[in-house]
């Protein structure tokens, strides 16, 4: 059996990004953003993170690039799914907005 | 290769196609993007059902983000004692891959345990699976559920690399496990991966 090896790339630096982005992370909730933004900056740090321990720990980038199509499938299915859901996400959304400002308005003080 | 792989050179490829080394690597993947699936599913059912709510409570102000995040830093590192591990057993040294490997399986362990002093520590202060008292019941359902499968997973893991754990003691090349630690290792990643994905939107969002 022909064990081919990767070449292995330096894990220490790895780490230390995933280490840093967690903690802009966290920086990014307590800054004075809007909402979206934070929404929005969480969403690429995560993405981030996640491509960093697929491309390097699970050595996507030493793989053909069909395995990495394997890999990306996923994600894009689940990135479908959010918008099939988002049209009634809306709808719902447009008959409670009364409905949340009752609710949420007192929480703030 | 093995003789039956060889016999049955003619009516199949005798190599995967995608990863040339095994064809276990090749399930792996298959079976990891399934799974991807559905936490993906998971994951866009609980945002569906957060923005459709009105009562929807703040996450990091009712869950704590602190130990959590003590968490994930240790799913990260013990996703660098894993690639230690293969990184060890490429260059012939099993004792060293032996001890990174229990490392990693300690970390899921410890995370584990984290895990299940947050939920007691949860319900303890009201947060159940039908109700709680911030707001929408689905938020304790989705966070118990989506948590619980994450966590279901890092527990297989743990005995998945025990077992690996045995496999590598027992041959006596460390060639011979490359590729079952590998594989292993591509396991304990996504779990990893698909806890930065739990963290931000379930904890941080």
């Amino acid at each position: 059996m022909a064990t081919t090896e990767h070449k292995h790339p330096n894990y220490m630096a790895i780490f230390w990004y995933l280490a840093i982005l967690t903690v802009v992370e966290i920086a990014v909730i307590y800054m004075p953003f809007g909402k979206f933004t934070i929404g929005v900056l969480l969403c690429a740090l995560a993405l981030g993170k996640a491509a960093l321990v697929a491309m390097y720990f699970m050595h996507l980038k030493f793989e053909t690039r069909t395995l990495g199509m394997v890999a990306i499938t996923p994600l894009l299915i689940a990135t479908l799914l959010v918008f099939v859901l988002l049209p009634d996400g809306f709808a719902v959304m447009k008959r409670t907005v009364g409905v949340k400002a009752a609710t949420t308005e007192p929480a703030k003080h | 290769m093995s003789q039956a792989a060889a016999m049955h050179g003619a009516v199949e490829p005798a190599e995967s196609p995608l990863t040339p080394e095994s064809w276990g690597k090749l399930g792996m993947w298959i079976f990891l993007a399934g799974d991807a699936v559905g936490f993906g599913t998971l994951l866009a059912g609980y945002g569906a059902m957060r923005a459709t709510s009105a009562d929807w409570p703040s996450p990091y102000e009712v869950l704590g983000i602190n130990l959590t995040a003590l968490m994930t830093f240790l799913l990260i590192c013990s996703s660098v004692t894993m690639v230690k591990a293969l990184e060890w057993l490429g260059k012939g040294d099993k004792i060293r891959a032996q001890k990174f490997l229990f490392y990693t399986a300690l970390g899921g362990a410890i995370f584990v345990s984290l895990q299940a002093y947050e939920w007691t520590h949860l319900i303890h202060r009201g947060l159940h699976i039908n109700g709680n008292p911030w707001g929408a019941s689905l938020f304790g359902t989705s966070f118990f559920l989506v948590t619980g499968f994450h966590g279901l997973h890092v527990t297989g893991g743990v005995l998945y690399l025990l077992s690996i754990l045995r496999v590598v003691a027992k041959r006596p090349q460390p060639a011979a496990s490359y590729n079952a630690v590998e594989i292993a290792g591509l396991y304990w990643h996504f779990v990893d991966l698909v806890w930065i994905m739990v963290f931000t939107f379930m904890y941080l969002l």
